[in-house]
């Protein structure tokens, strides 16, 4: 567990109040996150996910407790970690296009060439299949696209862990399947670690290797983790049938219910699982994944 | 009700000048309004005028003041007339010392005519124009320093609270006095009064500009902000990545007040301290007292208006120009 790609140990967060008290979001959020995994963290509107996520990129610091990548502690926002914003956040002056770039040429502009960063750009567009738009504008583009290049311009960070805040909230429900799709082949070649918060059933059984299921804030904690062990590449008409499935969207389900409005320390059985579903994931092979990025970027 | 009409007036003119450029159908329709309230006005004026009477003779009507327009454009083309002249004569002269020795030293003398009300007009504008050019220039990058960082914020407020409701006419005479000690050359670029007036202009129209800049600068989103974190972009990328396009709006908000009391404190500066300009005209015709004089001062008040109205619409289609957002209502 002490060598697992990404900690995030006793976080405990506070927020102060207007009026100067302090709010405490999180208390004592302890996950370990194996590279290349998925997972999908979710919990009622307000109990602090996005505050996980932040803390994570080196947006906010945990007042307790603290967030550890490859053994080094995360301070501040990093090379290796990008962030798909849960109102995509494109910046609605630039195109499709030069929102990629900007992420591009910040990090490469040392190392490659502007031939290269053009290409790279392109790639990453046209992994989230948005070639035929790049040169527009987000008022000229839909929702589900918008999403698209806010998850191009994350990829084109190369992070090795990928932090999605609800991606797809806003989207209607055939955008959402695309996209979620999209998601899932990226993955599958890229071998990005990958954190989601998602507030729909569905979409975490689908995507995730593990759910985190927090429990309600104020002073938010990781409820229950859930092993989803269903085979990869994984088809939503097929994977809707099998028993697995089924299984898992219940324990979800019933945890959001049993939850909802109660406020509850997590009890030493949930940790004891959480131990348990860690030491049952199995790692994909990280060798062959890194084979497939290269081709994809040459 | 005559006052009410007034306050009418830059709203009118507003629709008319925005409404410009669609087809001609409509263009009339939006003609019509704005057309009939000037109307009404000046016929309440006409109609109002003669009942006024003054140590001048009675307030000129809107008829009066166009004979005075008239009369002003046509001592322009005289004085222009006599600039020419003047020259031609030089000319003729200096050709003739010329002609009976080669190696005299030909001195051109500049003609020292009065200032026509034209003239006056373009010496405000340049000077109003100087001024607020470099008061922006000053203003702009305080103001984004000062969103950007709260300590700069925090150290420039107090000083901004307490310059911003500052009279014109009380820097005039500490500007006078330091431009008259410090700017002694031989050769000078500018003129005095030039550099008098243009100063205070600069002092009153920095306010707004470093004000309402640093409030765009502090509202740009957190989303944004969150996006260049995680970018990691540079102090200077993410200045003009994402500050300055999004404080564009707050930016123009502050440079179009500014240019508005520049112009108000331009022609209040130029008529305290007799500097060139339409503000030293209106003086003149004042202490003149002639009976066009009330005439000749209507004809330099609504040529103000519309100078400052035109001055404001400058503005707003460099706004259009630059902003990104070309959807956003522009007032
Ligand atoms: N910057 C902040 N300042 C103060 N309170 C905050 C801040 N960010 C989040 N919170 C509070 O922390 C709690 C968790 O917020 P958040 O992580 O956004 O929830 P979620 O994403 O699960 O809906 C909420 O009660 C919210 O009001
Ligand atoms: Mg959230």
């Amino acid at each position: 567990m002490n060598n697992a790609h990404l900690i995030i140990s006793a976080v405990s967060m506070d927020f102060t109040n207007p009026d100067g008290s302090t709010f405490r979001a999180l208390q004592n959020v302890d996950l370990a996150v194996s590279k290349g995994e998925f997972i999908s963290i979710i919990g009622h509107s307000g109990c602090g996910k996005s505050t996980v996520l932040n803390i994570v990129a080196g947006l906010y610091q945990a007042t307790l407790g603290g967030v550890i990548l490859n053994g080094r502690e995360v301070s501040q926002p990093g090379p290796g970690r990008a962030m798909v914003f849960q109102n995509h956040s494109l910046l609605p002056w630039l195109t499709a296009y030069e929102n990629v770039e900007l992420a591009v040429r910040q990090l490469f502009k040392s190392h490659k060439s502007q031939a290269e960063m053009r290409d790279w750009v392109e790639h990453n567009l046209s992994l989230v299949h948005m070639t035929h738009a790049m040169h527009k504008r987000p008022d000229e583009i839909s929702g589900g696209m918008k999403q698209r290049v806010g998850i191009a311009r994350a990829l084109a960070m190369e992070p090795e862990v990928l932090l999605l805040d609800e991606p797809f909230g806003a989207l209607d429900a055939l955008t959402r399947a695309h996209l979620q799709d999209s998601l899932m082949e990226i993955q599958a070649s890229l071998g990005n670690t990958m954190m989601m918060v998602t507030h729909d059933v569905d979409e975490a059984v689908l995507l995730s290797d593990r759910i985190v299921m927090m429990t309600n804030g104020p002073a938010a904690s990781v409820g229950k983790i859930l092993q989803v062990a269903l085979p990869r590449p994984r088809e939503r008409v097929k994977i809707a049938e099998s028993p697995e499935y089924n299984h898992c969207r219940h324990q979800v389900l019933k945890f959001l219910y049993q939850r909802h409005g109660a406020t509850q320390e997590p009890t030493p059985a949930d940790a004891v699982a959480s131990d348990k579903a860690l030491s049952k994931v199995t790692p994909l092979n990280p060798d062959e994944k890194k084979t497939q990025v290269l081709n994809m970027a040459s | 009700m005559n006052t009410q009409v007034m306050n009418d007036r830059p709203v009118l003119l507003d629709r008319l000048a925005l409404n410009l450029g669609s087809k001609p159908i409509a263009w009339l329709r939006a003609l019509a309004a704005p057309a009939s309230g000037i109307l009404l006005f000046l016929l309440i004026w006409h109609l109002a005028a003669p009942t006024v009477v003054t140590s001048l003779g009675t307030v000129p009507g809107p008829v009066q003041v166009y004979q005075q327009f008239r009369a002003l454009v046509a001592e322009h083309r005289a004085e222009r007339q006599k600039e020419k002249a003047f020259y031609l004569r030089q000319e003729k002269r200096n050709a003739i010392k010329l002609a009976k020795n080669p190696d005299t030293r030909i001195r051109i003398r500049k003609y020292t005519g009065n200032p026509t009300f034209f003239d006056q007009i373009v010496t405000s504008i340049y000077t109003v124009m100087a001024g607020f050019l470099l008061a922006s220039l000053i203003a702009i990058p305080i103001g984004i320093v000062a969103g950007l960082s709260k300590p700069v914020y925090a150290a420039i407020n107090p000083l901004v609270q307490i310059f911003k409701p500052v009279s014109p006419l009380a820097w005039l005479p500490i500007v006078t006095m330091i431009v008259s000690a410090s700017y002694v050359t031989d050769d000078p670029w500018f003129e005095k009064s030039f550099l008098n007036s243009a100063i205070t202009v600069l002092l009153c129209s920095l306010w707004p500009t470093i004000i309402s800049t640093a409030v765009g600068v502090t509202n740009v989103s957190k989303d944004l902000q969150n996006v260049s974190r995680v970018l990691r972009l540079n102090w200077w990328t993410h200045v003009r990545k994402i500050v300055l396009p999004s404080a564009i709006p707050m930016i123009f908000t502050g440079l179009r007040l500014s240019l508005g009391i520049a112009w108000m404190v331009l022609i209040a500066a130029e008529m305290l301290s007799q500097n060139p300009g339409l503000g030293k005209f209106v003086w003149d015709e004042f202490q003149n007292g002639s009976s066009n004089s009330l005439g000749r001062i209507m004809v330099a008040v609504i040529v103000i208006g519309l100078i400052g109205f035109l001055l404001d619409r400058i503005m707003l289609l460099l706004q259009r120009k630059v902003s990104w957002d070309k959807s956003v209502a522009l007032r």
